[in-house]
């Protein structure tokens, strides 16, 4: 029995799916501002606003002081509870060190952690200090973390020591900018690895006393690395001023509510992990939940029945192993205090929305936005029905529209509902990334007129909805994460035996897109199984598992165009045997 | 089924690793470390490696006793006791 066909369209809500008040219904959609929003948070004292007074200081001045802020879970167990007040003090003594070490503001502050309370002390103590932070993924390779720092300009990085002497002993030595890194993890004593600072030592000098930098809105806060199609990955530059989108969302995408316990799945070395693992809840005041392990099904079903989890944020990849896992292992527990799930990264599936109506007896809410967006634009708020396979609708304050652009590089705006165009948003919202640091002709080719061009291609149903359709480009969106293929193929290019690489991402029923290589060989070297398991573990020790293709073919020769470019395309097209399409440009031999 | 010896499976176990992850090599991971400390497998890769055990091993691992597969020698160790047909303790 196809039992998708017996579901309906719609998932309907009524008053009695809503456990408390949605934030958001009508009359506050209809009421929206953002200077009423903006109210809601306190800007510094004296003027200015920076995110580490919003998220921290005014609730451990206030009577949240004693609330658990972060609760902490320790991959082989434990458990650590750190109050408002306490994560005060903590990233204090931080954001003194970083100052005692020279660094001010706009110094660009680097982090390569696993989930440890260290992490969150040197992200908040960073902002406090007016520094940019810039969190890196710690399943990033040598190579990817290298070009990164080089990018940031990093001065500082915070890391691990197993991190460090893994994926940074080799490569430090070549960023220019880097004064100081500092290994988490190796106690009080300093000297741990020659030439880094000790994370314990360091903080044990500083004091728990520290003036917030008098940042304002427009000042850079956070630095995310995303991926395009060519080139090195872009990093995306954000403000201040973001706090406020920040607060809109958690309110009205997340529903959070004052007694909330949240939990946002995502590693903070990717945006996601950044925005709703550590801004998002803290702004709110609520209690956020870390889990220091990696994704294992028996143990989130744990963390969400006995740290009585009551809005849970996740990804696709992450719900489409859980379903692999089966239903019974979620019915095994109950949830009493769950009342919301949401979910980002890449569309989440009609089957895995309902699957959360099975599993938990509430559906899946899918929501959309990007690196450079800096916070939720398009989603499934509570009080919405959801029609499952569609990212929702735009959020209060943000407008968004489908666009066709034309020959002469023009754009036009598409009126008429289900016609597929790029995703284009209004400009001006305060989570709006800034920059590309260092490449202006990039960030300013995002924009046309008002509009920013998402590079999503999406359509919108009659009723406002919008539907993910696929990426105008040929970047790889793989368990959420872009990857940029040229990345990819520049480091299975520095093997020896590879002449020509191309990448592409190859549909996967669980994380959405895997990375797949096609490489061709130069004279002297035969394509064989011991020669592809080379080359993987090759890419792999490089890139790191985040990156790395998961899957290698040998060609003859890729293809490309007269111009010489290899047509990603038309590898993907021939691996999922479609057609080949236009193929004019394409040069005689291939 | 004829029982395999703990050398034998520490084999299977890492002929089972290299399609996944070919740097991990005997010679590279030591066995009484967590696996995933020492190289880099995400959360697609360590479903893939779970799976090709069990392909190559015809041994049925619950997604329930994924918190035993930690390190090398416990991995080993767990498969053991499966191949007995005991379930081990719920890990700590």
């Amino acid at each position: 029995m196809n039992v998708a066909a017996v579901r309906p369209a719609v998932i309907a809500k009524t008053p009695a799916d809503q456990r408390v008040v949605p934030n958001l219904r009508d009359a506050e959609r209809r009421s929206f501002s953002w200077p009423a929003m903006r109210a809601e948070l306190d800007g510094l004292p004296g003027g200015g606003i920076n995110i580490a007074w919003e998220t921290v200081e005014r609730h451990a001045r206030g009577a949240r002081r004693e609330r658990v802020a972060l609760r902490w879970l320790g991959r082989t167990g434990g458990r650590r509870d750190i109050t408002y007040a306490e994560l005060s003090r903590a990233s204090n003594r931080f954001a003194n060190a970083l100052r005692g070490l020279g660094i001010g503001k706009g110094d660009r502050v680097f982090v390569l952690s696993e989930r440890v309370p260290e992490l969150y002390f040197t992200a908040l103590g960073t902002l406090k200090n007016g520094s940019v932070l810039s969190p890196l993924f710690s399943a990033f390779g040598p190579e990817p973390i290298r070009t990164r720092l080089t990018l940031g300009d990093a001065k500082v990085l915070v890391t691990t020591e197993g991190l460090y002497r893994k994926k940074v002993a080799s490569i430090a030595a070549g960023v220019p900018t880097l004064q100081h890194v500092v290994l988490i993890g190796t106690g009080q004593g300093t000297g741990a690895i020659e030439g880094t600072l000790g994370f314990d030592a360091l903080l044990a000098g500083a004091g728990e006393e520290f003036e917030i930098e008098r940042t304002v809105e427009e000042d850079p806060a956070l630095l995310h690395f995303t991926s395009g199609t060519t080139g090195t990955p872009k990093g995306a530059l954000h403000v201040h001023g973001a706090a406020l989108m920040h607060y809109m969302t958690g309110k009205y995408a997340l529903d959070l509510h004052a007694e909330d316990v949240f939990w946002c799945t995502a590693d903070p070395g990717w945006v996601t992990g950044t925005s709703y693992g550590i801004i998002a809840p803290l702004l709110h005041g609520v209690t956020s939940i870390i889990d220091e392990a990696d994704f294992d099904a028996q143990r989130w079903y744990e963390i969400l029945a006995t740290q009585a989890v009551s809005v849970w944020y996740t990804a696709p990849t992450a719900i489409r192993m859980l379903m692999k896992a089966g239903v019974e292992l979620a019915r095994a527990r109950r949830y009493p205090a769950l009342r919301f799930i949401a979910s980002v990264g890449e569309p989440l599936n009609p089957e895995a929305v309902w699957w959360g109506q099975e599993a938990f007896g509430m559906p899946i809410h899918d929501n959309w936005w990007q690196t450079e967006t800096g916070g939720i634009m398009i989603a499934n708020t509570p009080d919405m029905d959801i029609k499952p396979g569609s990212m929702g609708r735009p959020l209060p304050g943000v407008q968004a529209c489908i666009v066709h652009r034309d020959a002469a590089g023009g754009i036009a705006v598409v009126d008429e509902s289900n016609v597929e165009g790029e995703l284009a948003l209004k400009a001006g919202w305060p989570s709006m990334f800034r920059g590309y640091l260092h490449q202006e002709e990039r960030y300013r080719k995002c924009f046309l007129g008002d509009l920013y061009l998402t590079g999503d291609l999406a359509k919108r149903d009659r009723d406002g909805y919008y539907w993910f359709v696929g990426r105008a480009d040929d970047v790889i969106k793989s368990a959420g994460h872009l990857i940029g293929p040229f990345e990819v193929e520049s480091a299975l290019m520095e093997h020896p035996a590879v002449a020509e690489a191309g990448v592409i991402g190859k549909p996967d029923p669980v994380s959405g897109e895997t990375v797949k290589a096609f490489v061709s060989l130069h004279a002297g070297h035969e394509p064989s199984e011991e020669l592809k398991l080379t080359l993987l573990g090759f890419a792999r020790k490089r890139l790191g598992a985040a990156v790395a293709p998961k899957e290698i073919d040998f060609l003859a020769t890729l293809p490309r165009t007269r111009s010489g470019k290899i047509m990603r395309r038309l590898l993907k097209a021939r691996e999922l045997g479609l057609p080949e399409g236009d193929t004019s440009t394409l040069e005689a031999s291939a | 089924m004829t029982e395999m010896d703990a050398d034998s499976l520490r084999q299977a176990l890492f002929a089972a690793l290299r399609p996944i992850a070919p740097e991990a090599t005997p010679e590279e991971v030591r066995g009484d470390l967590p696996l995933r400390d020492q190289i880099d497998l995400d959360s697609m890769d360590f479903l893939h490696f779970v799976l090709a055990l069990h392909e190559r091993l015809g041994i049925d691992i619950p997604e329930s006793d994924y918190p035993h597969l930690t390190t090398i020698e416990a991995i080993v160790a767990y498969l053991q006791q499966r191949q007995r047909g005991t379930v081990p303790p719920p890990a700590a």
